[in-house]
């Protein structure tokens, strides 16, 4: 009875077959013949497990880089110097980890299992766990994302991939509707323990449909939490908590930063590390003025920090981290020692993230801003195309040096910033 | 190969007539159309109801597809594929082998005849010849029509009720207590019900007591929702019921990933999901009966072609032959059952609800049944259809009425019963929604719980916010909101 096999027709099979070297099915087959013919069914059974172990080497030497489990070992050799980790390694060590850790995890998506990960993010799961725990699905984000919200209710943990959060604008209803809400309604019957993850706001050239940052729509619904980090560690860390957490997390990677890499301490790399939800990252210490950022503009506003300083502005950097629960009493304490304040956000202006961070510092220290708050976001346009205006869409470096010298009253008196 | 087949054309045609059509296909459909029925074997009457004439050759190849879905309800009766495979050879494409023909034949929009409908009982009652059907034992009789006697009479008093502003809001079941009660029966405990808003009655036969329901449609302090939704939106975890949320069709995906869920888990249950006829043209129901054909999953989908989408017709809502038809589109085995008929529903339920767990597969009930209310208390039908249609449905198709004189017909029922049974159940009703109406509100503090697992310091500063607002000016607020 095929009960369980997920694909039941030839061509499937025709796929697995292809990953077998020739001599290997031979191999096989012919072991078959030989183990009837001695009637031996526990022999063939060992001889498979060889051949699984045989299949596996070559397989793994002619089609995969080596997964993580074999880079780890590496980096457990040298104790004192930090090690590199791509954000994209963050996040499958990550995944992979709570996946063995615990069974109810699943992942489910397109492209997840056979082709590894539309980014190549879910690398090395399929084969690892089987297609029960990594779901390759048909091209509809509605429909896989109510599965994912159905599971959830049912007591599994799923991880729903979105190729990018532009797409999940086809599932929203159920982000919104069948997850974040669904805990309150139920008054607590029926928790949602899923997380949504993918890339979010602008990659390179992909234009109006493919660029939007999400942060500030999926930062106002109640019973969301929303995590949107930027170093390898914050990745990593971020993701094993939004997996562990009982509450629906909406976790917005950044396409450009997953081959972008961070030093990693030791205490990351252990499989228990995860970093707390609603705790911002004071990146940079400052004295001048603090500057908020998510996700990449934390590089940007890292490196406008740089060039500030030589200009003799110490501004401080705040990786927010988590959009919601936004950590007011950071930034609010930092503004409270710094006195001026810029936002600094890749998404759309009106009703942003930044638009928040500014209502809550006036709400809570409004006597302690020396300066009108600056406010930082992408044009209000759908993204361009054209390499030279999607450079204007997009907050630059420069961008982020002008706001801040502008909130330290450093602006010469004829530039507007 | 292809040479192989002409030459052992006669022997595949005499073996076609035996033998199900499968293999000429190869592996795309493996698991349907056995020879060995695991579903009902036809009767003579559904055999007469079902066949169908040859289709005209030159117009429509009565695809293998689709007379092969239908062979499935008629196993044993001989197929003509003289037009289909008369050229006998086959291509491999991905997703299988097909064989070509040289006629540009096109699938008919529709079938020459509609799908036909399993039922029992007729008009009056009386149980139509040849139907396959279990005998059902007087306990469970009574308590289905007891049940159903109470769905009704519960749906009348509490409609009432919201006319004369005791709650905002209700949304009756007339016409459908047949559907409701009999697909209920054939279910057990343990199967997870994912239900749109117009299934109250599969609660009820579980054990949700009147006064749980006048609780949550009064939003007081004894409701399992905490005064949190709308009236009718009624969840219990205890009786495997998920909580009730209005969007349309949302519930379906939902079923499907609790389907994944529990073959997972490997339980002897699968998961039940109604839908309205309005429920077939969201996207959800398309994504949802495609990923249960995929993942094979326990899933027993029961749309409720009730005729009407609030205002929108069936005939406005598709074009297809009902909601039937759509599940072959999928890969899934479908019925067409008389929603009217709690014995048809009942044994078909209990048909799908085995095909579902043993062979782990999606199963589609249609159940044709007419809703004779309003949509709901915020409509008025009057509008947008004559009102004899309804006195027609109403009065010679009532569940009730063709239930009870079956019941009665065996000698387990009578007026006295009847009567008696109505105004207890009526006097109960009444005193539970007067219960409801006095009961306490929700308290303050269950404003702001349960939006995440661990309340944020966000919510828990507004919420003493809001107390302290609520002490400071004492005459601005209902002075029995309790704490």
């Amino acid at each position: 009875m095929e009960k369980r096999r997920k694909h039941s027709c030839k061509e499937s099979e025709r796929e697995r077959r292809r990953q077998y070297p020739q001599f290997c099915s031979f191999l096989y087959r012919l072991l078959i013949c030989v183990s009837y013919q001695f009637q031996h069914r526990k022999r063939l059974e060992r001889e498979a497990k060889m051949l699984e172990i045989v299949r596996k080497k070559f397989t793994s030497v002619a089609f995969y880089v080596p997964s993580i489990q074999r880079i780890r070992p590496t980096f457990r050799n040298y104790s004192s110097a930090a090690k590199q980790m791509t954000v994209r390694e963050a996040l499958n060590s990550a995944i992979d980890e709570e996946m063995s850790a615990d069974p109810k995890v699943f992942l489910i998506g397109e492209e997840v299992g056979e082709y590894q990960g539309a980014y190549k993010v879910s690398k090395g799961l399929l084969e690892k766990y089987g297609p029960e725990r990594v779901v390759d699905t048909p091209i509809t984000e509605a429909g896989f994302t109510g599965i994912g919200c159905g599971a959830a209710y049912y007591g599994l943990k799923p991880i729903v991939e979105f190729m990018t959060f532009n797409f999940a604008m086809q599932a929203i209803d159920h982000i919104i509707n069948s997850a974040a809400k669904m805990n309150y309604m139920s008054a607590g019957q029926i928790p949602v323990p899923i997380v949504f993850r993918g890339p979010n706001g602008a990659a390179a050239g992909v234009a109006a449909q493919h660029s939007q940052c999400y942060a500030a729509w999926y930062g106002s619904c109640p019973g969301l939490k929303v995590l949107s980090p930027y170093s390898s560690e914050d990745n990593r860390g971020l993701l094993k908590a939004a997996i562990r957490d009982p509450d629906p997390v909406v976790f917005l990677e950044n396409e450009l930063l997953y081959g972008q890499s961070f030093p990693v301490s030791e205490e990351v790399l252990d499989s228990n590390f995860f970093l707390p939800i609603g705790k911002a990252k004071i990146e940079r210490d400052g004295t001048d003025v603090t500057v908020t950022a998510y996700s990449r503009m934390v590089g940007h506003a890292l490196e406008a920090a740089e060039i500030l300083a030589k200009e003799g502005i110490s501004a401080e950097i705040i990786n927010l981290r988590s959009i919601r629960p936004l950590d007011r009493a950071t930034i609010n304490a930092s503004v409270r020692k710094t006195n001026r304040l810029v936002t600094v956000e890749e998404g759309l202006p009106q009703h942003g993230v930044g638009a928040e961070i500014c209502a809550s510092v006036i709400e809570e220290s409004f006597e302690y801003l020396d300066a009108p708050v600056e406010r930082i976001a992408g044009a209000d346009v759908p993204m361009p195309y054209a390499p030279n205006l999607e450079r204007m869409a997009v907050p630059q470096i420069e961008d982020i040096v002008r706001a801040a010298k502008r909130a330290c009253y450093r602006a010469g008196p004829s530039s507007s910033g | 190969m292809a040479s192989w087949l002409t030459r052992s054309k006669p022997y595949f045609n005499a073996a076609l007539r035996r033998r199900m059509p499968a293999d000429l296909s190869g592996n795309i459909l493996p698991q349907t159309c056995r020879t060995t029925p695991l579903y009902p074997p036809p009767t003579s009457s559904a055999a007469a109801a079902g066949r169908r004439p040859s289709p005209p050759p030159h117009l429509i190849a009565a695809t293998l597809f689709l007379a092969r879905r239908c062979e499935s309800t008629r196993a044993g009766v001989g197929l003509d594929f003289k037009e289909a495979d008369s050229d006998h050879q086959g291509l491999d494409f991905p997703g299988g082998r097909v064989t070509f023909m040289s006629k540009m034949s096109f699938i008919g929009e529709n079938l020459e005849k509609r799908i036909p409908c399993f039922r029992v009982l007729d008009d009056n009652g009386e149980s139509v010849g040849g139907s396959d059907y279990e005998q059902m034992d007087k306990e469970m009789s009574v308590k289905m029509y007891s049940e159903m006697v109470t769905l009704q009479i519960m749906d009348t008093v509490f409609y009432e009720a919201q006319r004369q502003g005791r709650i905002s809001f209700y949304l009756t079941t007339s016409g459908e207590e047949a559907v409701n009660i009999a697909s209920a029966a054939a279910l057990s405990v343990e199967d997870a019900v994912f239900a749109q808003y117009r299934e109250p009655g599969v609660l009820l036969w579980r054990g949700f007591t009147l006064q749980e329901f006048a609780n949550q449609c009064f939003g007081n302090k004894a409701d399992y929702g905490k005064g949190r939704q709308m009236p009718i939106h009624y969840g219990s975890k205890k009786h495997n019921y998920f909580t009730i949320s209005s969007p349309i069709a949302t519930q379906l995906p939902q079923a499907v990933g609790a389907a994944y869920s529990l073959k997972m888990d490997n339980k002897d249950a699968c998961v039940v999901a109604y839908m309205g006829d309005g429920s077939t043209s969201e996207g959800d129901f398309h994504a949802s009966l495609n990923f249960a054909a995929v993942m094979e999953v326990p899933i027993v989908f029961i749309c409720r072609n009730n005729g009407w989408a609030i205002s929108t017709p069936i005939t406005e809502q598709h074009r297809s032959d009902g909601v039937v038809v759509k599940g072959q589109a999928y890969g899934i085995r479908s019925i067409r059952v008389d929603g009217n008929d709690a014995l048809a529903v009942y044994n078909v339920v209990r048909m799908a609800r085995e095909m579902a767990i043993h062979e782990q597969r999606p199963i589609l009930i249609e159940a044709l049944t007419y809703r004779v209310g309003h949509h709901s208390t915020s409509d008025d039908s009057t509008k947008y259809r004559p009102l004899d249609e309804v006195e027609h449905w109403k009065k010679t198709r009532d569940p009730l009425t063709i239930f009870r004189n079956w019941v009665a017909r065996n000698g387990w029922w009578s007026d006295e019963h009847e009567s008696e049974m109505r105004i207890n159940i009526k006097k109960e009703i009444i005193q539970a929604i007067q219960a409801a109406e006095r009961m306490e509100k929700p308290p303050l503090s269950e404003l702001f719980s349960d939006v995440y697992d661990v309340p944020p310091p966000s919510l828990c500063e507004q919420e003493q916010q809001l107390r302290d607002t609520v002490k400071r000016h004492p005459d601005d607020y209902p002075n029995d909101i309790p704490q």
